[in-house]
């Protein structure tokens, strides 16, 4: 929702901070997710993340949440999915070139970055390009995957 | 200015120590010589006498022009082909890319096949939505962004692979731009978008139609605080307005274009001499932007003006006495001026 999305980006510091907090947990119940079976928790985990990160952020399910680099802005939510930035295309009134009615995506992580401490400097990090298999997988299990795995 | 290996229409000049691309507008920037570059609209046509036509009208007075993509979705001739076409007989075509209409499998093939046609320098866009153009029921691709395009493109020329890791057994050689736009918002993070894409693999920027000075300067001082100069060359966008009508149209119906009032006023109060006082405008801007710190040469966009660049370019004097290689500049004799 609309509304909710830019709620969340007016509270980016909150969110993040409790984002942290939600990741430190995941990753410290690593254990019990093995014990479980990753493939077995990635529907009901992605089905969750679709209802959560959808009602706050308007969550794509790219499987790949870049939302602390983007000022809890979705930029997933851009018509053009362009994760490094806005278009040479926005409006004076800080509006989306495709959808007028809507505020950018972009013009939203600014504004979000400048309130989670470290925010620019995320900002400033290239997005690599986006592995379209991931969509519709959940990007937390991923996450505690990559955080827990041995250093190869 | 000569180099003393001019080329045969459609051979490569070498590569200079330093340099990524064989290619003269590399060379020109390297140099340190303000770079003047246009851009031509490719034909709506299978004809490839029309492009030829369109990019004759440029002779001796720009440095490379770029072959547009799809710009602001409408369909034309690609830019591919329109720089295949260009390379033949010798000019120095920037090929634009943009994310809009093919994806990162197309993209590498088209970006390898340019190369193997000569294309030196390659212009990494976003792209405008489809929805600005004559096809908005057409499927949007953006697969990769700008960004990640850079990356793709840096990756094939340095990595000697393509993004899957498959080998390549000879990299294009291409010099890599991007596009900025100065003067939209969030303008604080223009400069740092900039950054991204110096870091993600452009060598050179062109922005935006500059009309406003002030802004211009602004992003020029916090390219300057990111540490950017000398990394990149950065050619600002400029172009002759026709008639302040013209001028209030483009401002409502192009994303991302910014004309202060003032400009329309000067415009509206030349009354019939309009079109004139539009390019006066454009020779101001030019001059006034040659003396800005950072700023390595102007993008010409006259879009159904290109008859005007000739005279602003000889106008603004920022060629110095310089004559860009066109294709039978050296020829006394008319008849070898291939294709024309």
């Amino acid at each position: 929702m609309y509304a909710a999305r830019r709620w969340s980006v007016r509270h980016a510091r909150g969110l993040n901070a409790f984002y942290r907090g939600l990741e430190a947990l995941l990753v410290s119940c690593n254990p019990l997710w093995r014990l479980i079976g990753y493939e077995r928790l990635e529907r009901p985990m992605a089905a969750i993340e679709r209802v959560v990160k959808g009602a706050l952020f308007d969550c794509q399910m790219c499987g790949q949440c870049v939302l602390s680099s983007t000022g809890m802005s979705c930029p997933m939510n851009c018509p053009k999915q362009l994760r490094n930035g806005p278009c040479g295309g926005v409006r004076d009134n800080g509006h989306c070139e495709v959808k007028p009615e809507m505020r950018c995506v972009w013009v939203e992580a600014y504004a979000g970055a400048t309130r989670i401490p470290g925010g620019q400097d995320l900002l400033a990090s290239v997005q690599h390009a986006v592995d379209r298999r991931l969509q519709g997988r959940s990007a937390w299990l991923r996450v505690v995957r990559e955080k827990t795995a041995p250093p190869t | 200015m000569k180099f003393d290996d001019e080329p045969v229409p459609g051979y490569p000049l070498p590569i200079l120590p330093g340099h990524t691309s064989p290619g003269r507008l590399e060379r020109v920037l390297r140099a340190g010589q303000f770079a003047v570059t246009t851009e031509l609209a490719p034909p709506d046509s299978a004809d490839p006498q029309e492009v030829y036509d369109r990019a004759r009208i440029f002779d001796g007075c720009v440095d490379a022009i770029n072959a547009t993509d799809g710009s602001g979705a409408h369909c034309h001739m690609g830019s591919l082909a329109v720089c295949a076409l260009l390379t033949r007989v010798g000019y120095a075509p920037v090929m634009q890319i943009s994310c809009r209409d093919r994806n990162r499998i197309a993209i590498q093939g088209d970006i390898l096949g340019g190369a193997a046609m000569g294309v030196c320098n390659v212009l990494c866009l976003s792209g405008d939505g489809v929805q600005a153009g004559d096809h908005p029921q057409a499927k949007p691709v953006f697969d990769l962004d700008a960004v990640t395009l850079l990356e793709t493109a840096r990756t094939l020329r340095e990595e000697h692979r393509f993004l899957s890791g498959r080998k390549i057994s000879y990299a294009p050689r291409v010099f890599l731009g991007a596009a900025a736009n100065p003067f939209a918002a969030p303008t604080e993070f223009r400069a740092q978008r900039v950054a991204k894409k110096v870091a993600a693999g452009a060598q050179f920027i062109q922005t935006q139609y500059c009309y406003d000075m002030p802004l211009l300067r602004e992003f020029m001082r916090r390219v300057e605080d990111l540490g950017l100069l000398g990394k990149v060359f950065i050619l600002v966008g400029v172009g002759p307005l026709r008639a302040a009508a013209t001028a209030e149209w483009m401002r409502k119906n192009v994303p991302g274009l910014h004309i202060p009032d003032a400009i329309i006023k000067r415009l509206k109060d030349a009354g019939p001499n309009a079109a004139q006082e539009g390019r006066k405008l454009c020779v101001e801007l030019i001059q006034e932007l040659r003396e800005v710190r950072g700023v390595s040469g102007v993008h010409i966009m006259a879009y159904r003006q290109e008859q005007s660049v000739r005279e602003i370019v000889e106008r603004s004097g920022v060629l110095a006495g310089r004559i860009p290689w066109y294709p039978g500049r050296d020829s006394t004799n008319p008849e070898t001026r291939i294709a024309q």
